[in-house]
């Protein structure tokens, strides 16, 4: 297992072996479901991408190639106490979260009964009702300083042992407000947890074209906290690295940035085509390590679940799409007229 | 009542908010040990300790964004950006996003935050330390903008925006911090925002303004009364959004001429607003056309003396165009 270092020096982070091969704080059942959760992710994911196609959801930015990442960020923290700053691309970790498939998709058809924003905002954008967790707006990096705004909350009300969790992708991390977060952040020593899903391109423009260096991680040595770099395609790693941040945070050790490396697999989003900018190889080889097939492999080679099990699970999740849809499409949208409320505290 | 000025009513506000509300703190560049570089937080630390009077590094538009974040956690912050002339750095923030955390998550979410701005010329200041930045902020639909011309309403009013669980960006005229001294309570009193004030009594025509303009009209008034004996009714905004229209339209219908006041240049501005306000709901008891006093359409302002003086609206400025509305 790789240490932090406040130099910030990218460390590499190799799975732990606790019992059965499992990094602490994980046990098998917690394990299948992680992958459960990444499977309704895919097939939610898939189904919203062809309602696209059909005409009904306006736009889908895809968590293809993320999913590992984003549900072992989450199951590495704590809902129950941390706070949740995502942006457009965290469907995995909405579901992780306990949003569920009929909520996301509302917010995808814009349909009545949408929990974030009652749908007045693209998909994934606003707050939630059940959930800490919150996306005011589809501007990138502008989460960043209101994340160490929530962080400092929580340190001037002495409400202490809690983290903010940060989402933000590799072009976020090109933005003003990122460094200005992380610098504020790094002076105050606030318990944040800036976690980078770099899947190496922003919209179009590659990571060679976006930053000078190997990797978003290296920068968090010049705010003075620890940054580290973990294949996002391993579950495991990035719990075990997610899971260390969070404890450090809590520890009272200042923030940390985890950099995930992911693929994304689709396009930036249903109005991007990514064959303009990718080579068909380029594509091939991304698709040959899909975290889907690599958290499935690996969960067989563990003998954490069986090719039944696997089956059962996908069924089941195609099962909960359908539902979903069935449900979401039945509804209708909210009034016009709704959109007068709530400019103002009333 | 005490006597005061325009400086010391808001680190009164300040100060008794910070006593009575624990969650109440404020942010900004200087505002530590220094007390900010208008004194607006002089003491401030010796108080409340530097945990809740922060030192931020030069960041703008962090300062807003954290500022955002912690309010919509439930705490009240007050940012100072230290000129308004250094807000456009944190416009998205401001705009972009604390003007709509409440609209785009359907209410769920308080953007409790004040945004103080010392701002406007007549100081000296050029082409950076003299700005009005009002106009951007006002169209903004989200936020409220506030903008005291007097002790007495700058502390009311400061009050009542720290209170209000909605962005207030509260724009304070540097040059009447120390020039405007008046009556204020001394202890807890609110202003409530969103409401103009009939600053002068007057039946011969409607001057509308707000910030130090408020005070270069009634020395305009004043001169216009005892040379001519015309009596000019002038309105102090006071707030800029959400505008006091009915005032506005109650006095011109009385008076049925109108002039309006402002520093600010006047393409897309708050006299845009009021005028085309008038013309809607007032233009059948108008007997003249609706005038503005305004600095040319020239970016704010030149340093030298006097190029600034020319730029500036000034008391013999506004008579001017009173005199020739009254003679029309
Ligand atoms: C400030 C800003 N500029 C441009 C855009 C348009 N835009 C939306 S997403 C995006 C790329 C973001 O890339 P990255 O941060 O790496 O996230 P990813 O989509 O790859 O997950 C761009 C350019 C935007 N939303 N905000
Ligand atoms: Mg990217």
């Amino acid at each position: 297992m790789g240490k932090m270092n406040s130099t910030g020096r990218e460390t590499q982070i190799a799975s732990s072996a606790g019992p059965a091969g499992l990094p602490d704080g994980l046990d098998a059942a917690g394990v299948v479901e992680m992958y459960r959760t990444m499977i309704l992710s895919r097939m939610l994911d898939e189904r919203v991408w062809l309602m696209n196609r059909q005409g009904k959801a306006a736009i889908v930015a895809s968590a293809q190639g993320h999913e590992a990442a984003q549900v072992a960020s989450v199951r590495a923290l704590d809902p129950s106490r941390d706070h949740f700053l995502i942006y457009y691309r965290q469907f995995t970790a909405m579901l992780a979260l306990g949003v569920t498939p009929l909520e996301l998709l509302c917010g995808f058809l814009a349909k009545s009964g949408e929990p974030m924003s009652e749908a007045r905002q693209f998909p994934l954008h606003g707050s939630h009702p059940r959930v800490d967790l919150f996306s005011f707006s589809n501007v990138v990096g502008t989460q960043l300083p209101q994340a160490v705004g929530v962080a400092l909350a929580d340190r001037l009300r002495g409400d202490q042992g809690r983290v903010t969790i940060v989402y933000f992708g590799d072009g976020a991390a090109s933005q003003g407000d990122c460094h200005e977060a992380m610098n504020f952040a790094g002076i105050h020593r606030l318990p944040v947890l800036f976690f980078c899903e770099n899947n190496g391109y922003a919209t179009s423009v590659p990571l060679q074209r976006q930053m000078a260096v190997e990797s978003v991680a290296v920068r968090a040595a010049g705010y003075g906290f620890p940054g580290v770099s973990v294949d996002g395609r391993d579950m495991f790693a990035v719990y075990q690295a997610t899971k260390d941040a969070a404890d450090s945070i809590r520890a009272e050790g200042g923030p940390v940035l985890v950099e995930a490396k992911v693929d994304r697999l689709l396009p930036h989003t249903t109005d991007d085509d990514h064959t303009l900018y990718r080579s068909p190889d380029d594509i091939g080889q991304m698709r040959g390590r899909d975290p889907i097939d690599v958290t499935s492999r690996a969960l067989r080679e563990r003998r954490l679940m069986d090719e039944d099990g696997d089956k059962s699970i996908r069924q089941e999740a195609r099962r909960l799409v359908i539902e979903a849809t069935d449900r979401a499409e039945a509804l209708p949208y909210p009034d016009a007229e709704a959109m007068y409320r709530h400019l103002y505290a009333e | 009542m005490a006597t005061m000025n325009v400086l010391e009513a808001v680190r009164d506000a300040m100060r008794l908010e910070m006593r009575r509300d624990p969650n109440v703190f404020i942010l900004g560049e200087d505002v530590g040990a220094r007390g900010g570089v208008f004194l607006a937080t002089n003491g401030f630390v010796a108080e409340f300790g530097e945990q809740r009077v922060i030192d931020t590094p030069l960041a703008e538009s962090s300062i807003v964004g954290i500022a955002l974040g912690a309010a919509v956690s439930g705490m009240r912050p007050i940012a100072e950006i230290q000129f308004g002339d250094f807000i456009w750095p944190a416009i998205n923030q401001l705009v972009g996003e604390a003007a709509r955390a409440r609209y785009g998550t359907a209410g769920q979410r308080n953007a409790s935050m004040v945004v103080r701005v010392p701002h406007g010329g007549g100081v000296r200041g050029g082409l950076y330390h003299s700005q009005s930045v009002e106009a951007l902020l006002a169209h903004t639909p989200g936020l409220k903008v506030v903008a005291p011309s007097t002790p007495y309403d700058a502390k009311g009013l400061l009050i009542s925006a720290i209170r209000d669980d909605d962005p207030v960006v509260f724009l304070e005229h540097k040059r009447t911090y120390r020039l405007v001294r008046g009556e204020a309570p001394e202890g807890y009193y609110t202003e409530p925002i969103g409401r103009a004030e009939i600053k002068r009594r007057g039946e011969d025509l409607t001057v509308i303004t707000y910030g130090l303009m408020l005070h270069y009209t009634l020395q305009a008034a004043e001169q216009v009364s005892e040379s001519e004996g015309i009596e000019a009714e002038v309105i102090d905004l006071r707030t800029l959004r959400p505008l006091d229209v009915d005032t506005v339209i109650e006095s011109v219908r009385r008076t049925s001429k109108a002039l309006i006041v402002q520093e600010d240049t006047p393409v897309a501005s708050i006299g845009s607003e009021v005028a085309a306000v008038i013309a809607d709901r007032a233009f059948f008891d108008l007997d003249g056309p609706v005038r503005r006093v305004t600095p040319p359409d020239f970016p704010p302002m030149p340093y030298s003396p006097l190029q600034e003086a020319e730029y500036m609206p000034s008391p013999n400025k506004i008579s001017y165009a009173i005199r020739q509305l009254i003679d029309l």
